[in-house]
């Protein structure tokens, strides 16, 4: 990667070196060979620990008898965007961590495969699946991210009539917008978004729904509805100085490197990034890339406490980005123009007691103030609830959560249904796209259900 | 370090590892390559009239992944003039007087052909002669190859015109196209032969190129049986060694040929009866340095036995090796899993299931991990779990003491007519 002196500009050809995937795909000798390797268990470890329950050693055995189509057949028929979670995935906690050769040698590399898989089917721009025969029956779909395509590929399938209200200029959600393009280019997500498309999906972007088309319309005008809007963009944090110029959202900060270089400057800048989730790090490595001279995550806890998943931690760490544990930030420093000169944290220690969600609680260390120098903060602290969007639906929801029943996703108003983001609760673990596929293919099942009133699985239409 | 040294029929080697008749002892040039990389001897290409090849000649049979499990090839006998190869021969041996340099021979199957060419052949001094009656495709369209070897008459009359002038031991190649290679066998040594080798190629077809629909290989599109030869053909040519080596009516030392890749093949193939043995596919794939390994690994193996020479193997398992109706019925292993090695991917299970007699579980144990088990009373030892789990240690085939005094299905059979005179199912051989 380039890192470069203070002095030199950020240039297209830097954004195009540093944004462009990091991890190579396998070539076709590597998957025959990581194929075959492959034990094709019987009732496997890795299906179970896939969320969308992917037919992993099928998809692999038909890598390795040379059937491509096959392969990316099984895989998108259980994951509509099983392209993206390729490469997205915390696979070593899911698949992988699974696979029965993790003691006895080294694990499959089920995601690489995966990847080879779809990006076969990418580059060979076969259709891998159709729409079913149309019943008359409408659904509409509030967000175009992997909940609200799964839920509306799935009923394509079955023959519903589907639009998918955007918000955005492009569906996708934070597939297409959220995620570093070094891990996932957009183009990926905007692949997945054009199979639904082709099943006969209408994608209505740039559309909010409560501002462009209310929702008694909408409630009038279909027989059902998907809320998979997912969350917004990062909350306030709460502190001074957090409108100073050289105050980022971090999810605006990935979003705006995902369509070309971004606006924003951050050559040869010290940048703090306040959190330790997986979207921080996103924004820590973003930062490198924009050419940053010295990027620090700020992290009031430590290590064993941090959310990031252990690669995406590694990853950082390769890009050269530094850690400081036990820190708090108290007060965002700026000068008289209203920029940012400097983070003021204080240095945090264990208590030793533990806190609701099983972690050790921080205390700040008294007297241990200090000002960290710098010239950008990136705030990564979580994600805004829909809030106003639920209550213009009318839906029983907790702190911006969505009321749904477990079985069927229909939320407390029997003609909608919530997936993916929306209905993430907090302590479950990490919001993955994963989930998000899974239950958009519920929601759409539940739904097949209600108004067919047949089984709760989709009858595959593969091409 | 042992003593690989072997004394073949009277033909003395350094070491057991030949060079079958093949591409690779074509010429002096590769002949010479081999012995300097460690090779004992090497039974040259098959002289006789000079024929012309076809391009192509040779493919593979490739599995998972992994290339060349099985070799084809329809390439025939040398395809230079006799007095170049015998040249080649008097160079070889006079640089490498201490290894063994075997002289393949096909002609047409007449006593003046034979008599003429193992004068000439002799004559430049070799250390002994392989009559190949075994060659399956073009030469025995001319009456030559398999198609004398798959006569017992015509493999004994051309073994006793050899041996009316030969000097030198005579190995006799036997072709495995045949119902029982014993017969032919019976008939080299009926015929004088000093030993016999096998085994030659298998008829085959490589395969099929499922997008041209063409032959594997093929000649401009058109194909045509070859010989079949590689890993994938070692258990073909190991029983037939073995079927060999226990018939009295053969009692000649065996040069083993077969799909011999790795030292361990070779040490099956000793105590099976080989006294020696020859390697044709492995070099093909490696090259002749992968002899290297292979005399290392034998050596370090007959150290770890306590073997002082490599002889101390030969024939070894033959009498292990027997009859099905000599088998004891009240034999019993059962399968047991070992739950520390196993690691859960129910290939036993499915494999079980589907393919043998329903009794591996899959439950959950007290802690809730999920565990394999086999129903002992319902197993009846098949291996089938074993042979398809790939967790090191993970099954054991256990032998089950049930007190029954052994009795085997022929046994049984006396022991019925001799209650009922009427009853008389035949014995199994």
């Amino acid at each position: 990667m380039d890192h470069t002196s203070p002095l030199t500009t950020f240039t297209p050809d830097m954004f195009m070196r540093n944004f462009a995937e990091a991890e190579p795909g396998l070539t076709r000798k590597g998957a025959i060979e990581e194929s075959n390797r492959c034990l094709y268990c019987y009732d496997a470890p890795c299906i179970k620990a896939c969320p969308t329950s992917i037919n992993i050693p099928s998809f692999i055995k038909r890598i390795a008898t040379d059937n491509m189509k096959g392969s990316a057949q099984t895989i998108m028929d259980s994951n509509p965007v099983g392209a993206s979670c390729a490469r997205v995935c915390p696979t070593e906690e899911l698949c992988e961590g699974a696979c029965v050769l993790n003691d006895a040698s080294a694990p499959i590399q089920i995601g690489l495969l995966q990847r080879y898989a779809t990006d076969w089917a990418i580059n060979s721009g076969v259709q891998l699946f159709t729409a079913g025969v149309s019943n008359g029956k409408k659904v509409a779909i509030i967000g175009g991210g992997p909940a609200g395509l799964s839920a509306a590929r799935e009923l394509a399938r079955e023959g519903f009539g589907v639009v998918i209200y955007e918000a955005k200029s492009l569906a996708g959600g934070l597939d297409t917008h959220g995620i570093v393009s070094f891990r996932l280019p957009q183009s990926i997500s905007l692949w997945e978004v054009e199979q639904v498309e082709k099943l006969g999906v209408e994608i209505r972007t740039g559309v909010k729904v409560g501002i462009d088309i209310t929702v008694e319309e909408l409630k009038a005008n279909y027989d059902a509805i998907v809320l998979a809007a997912g969350m917004g963009y990062v909350p306030p944090i709460g502190i001074e100085g957090e409108k100073l110029a050289g105050v980022y959202d971090a999810i605006e900060l990935v979003e705006s490197t995902k369509t070309g270089i971004p606006t924003l400057e951050l050559m040869g800048q010290r940048v703090a990034v306040i959190g330790a989730g997986n979207t921080a790090i996103d924004a820590a490595t973003c930062s490198v890339r924009l050419g940053a001279a010295n990027v620090k995550m700020v992290y009031r806890r430590t290590r064993e406490e941090m959310t990031a998943y252990d690669f995406e931690y590694e990853f950082a760490k390769q890009d050269g980005v530094e850690f400081s544990w036990l820190t708090l930030p108290k007060r965002i420093v700026g000068d008289e123009l209203g920029n940012v000169t400097g983070l003021e944290c204080v240095q945090m220690k264990l208590t030793g007691e533990t806190g609701k969600d099983g972690r050790l609680v921080p205390m700040p260390v008294e007297g241990s103030e200090f000002i960290m120098p710098l010239e950008a903060v990136v705030v990564a602290i979580g994600q805004k609830r829909r809030t106003d969007l639920i209550d213009a639906l009318g839906l029983k929801h907790n702190w911006g959560i969505v009321d749904i029943d477990e079985a069927t996703y229909r939320t407390s108003d029997p003609q909608i249904y919530a997936a993916g983001d929306i209905v993430f609760g907090s302590g479950k673990g990490e919001a993955m796209v994963v989930s998000a596929a899974q239950q958009g293919k519920e929601a759409a099942y539940a739904i097949v259900k209600q108004y067919l009133g047949q089984q709760d699985s989709v009858v595959g239409s593969a091409v | 370090m042992a003593d690989l040294s072997i004394n073949l029929a009277g033909i003395k080697s350094p070491n057991p590892f030949w060079l079958a008749s093949a591409p690779p002892t074509n010429t002096g040039y590769q002949v010479q390559r081999a012995f300097e990389a460690g090779w004992g001897g090497a039974v040259w290409k098959t002289l006789g009239e000079p024929i012309i090849n076809v391009s192509s000649r040779f493919a593979a049979v490739h599995f998972n992944g992994q290339r060349v499990a099985g070799f084809n090839n329809i390439e025939l006998i040398t395809d230079r003039p006799l007095e170049v190869n015998l040249k080649e021969i008097y160079e070889t041996k006079k640089r490498f007087p201490n290894h063994a340099i075997i002289a393949s021979l096909m002609v047409e199957p007449t006593q003046e052909k034979w008599h003429e060419i193992v004068k000439r052949v002799e004559a430049i001094g070799v250390d002994g002669l392989e009559l190949n009656f075994g060659c399956p495709h073009g030469m025995a369209e001319r009456g030559m190859g398999a198609a004398s070897g798959q006569q017992p008459d015509l493999v004994q009359a051309q073994t006793t015109w050899v041996k009316e002038v030969a000097t030198t031991p005579v190995i006799v190649k036997l072709t495995p196209n045949i119902t029982d290679i014993t017969v032919v066998a019976r008939s080299a040594v009926q015929g004088g032969a000093d030993a016999i080798s096998m085994i030659n190629t298998i008829n085959s077809l490589a395969g099929v190129d499922i997008h041209s629909w063409n032959t594997l290989p093929n000649v401009g599109g058109q194909g045509a049986h070859g010989g079949y030869c590689g890993p994938a053909v070692k258990p073909i040519a190991l029983s037939m060694v073995a079927e060999c080596a226990r018939d009295l009516g053969v009692g000649v030392p065996i040069s083993g040929i077969g799909g011999i890749s790795t030292w361990q093949d070779v040490v099956e193939f000793m105590l099976m009866g080989a006294t020696g043995i020859q390697v044709c596919t492995a070099v093909m794939h490696h090259g002749f340095r992968i002899v290297e390994e292979m005399i290392d690994g034998l050596n370090n193996y007959l150290d770890d036995k306590g073997l002082a020479s490599v002889t101390e193997l030969i024939g070894k398992s033959v009498s292990r090796y027997s009859n099905w109706g000599d088998l004891d019925l009240n034999y019993k292993v059962v399968a047991r899993i070992n739950e520390e090695n196993c690691i859960n991917c129910n290939k036993c299970h499915i494999a079980c299931e589907d393919a043998s007699h329903q009794c591996i579980d899959m439950l959950t144990n007290a802690d809730g991990k999920a565990i394999l088990q086999v129903r002992e009373e319902d197993c009846v030892g098949c291996n089938l779990c074993s042979i398809v789990c790939p967790a090191e240690g993970a099954i054991d085939m256990i032998p089950l003491e049930n007190g029954a005094a052994p009795l085997t299905w022929n046994e049984r059979q006396k022991v019925i007519s001799s209650l009922n005179g009427s009853y008389s199912e035949a014995e199994v051989v």
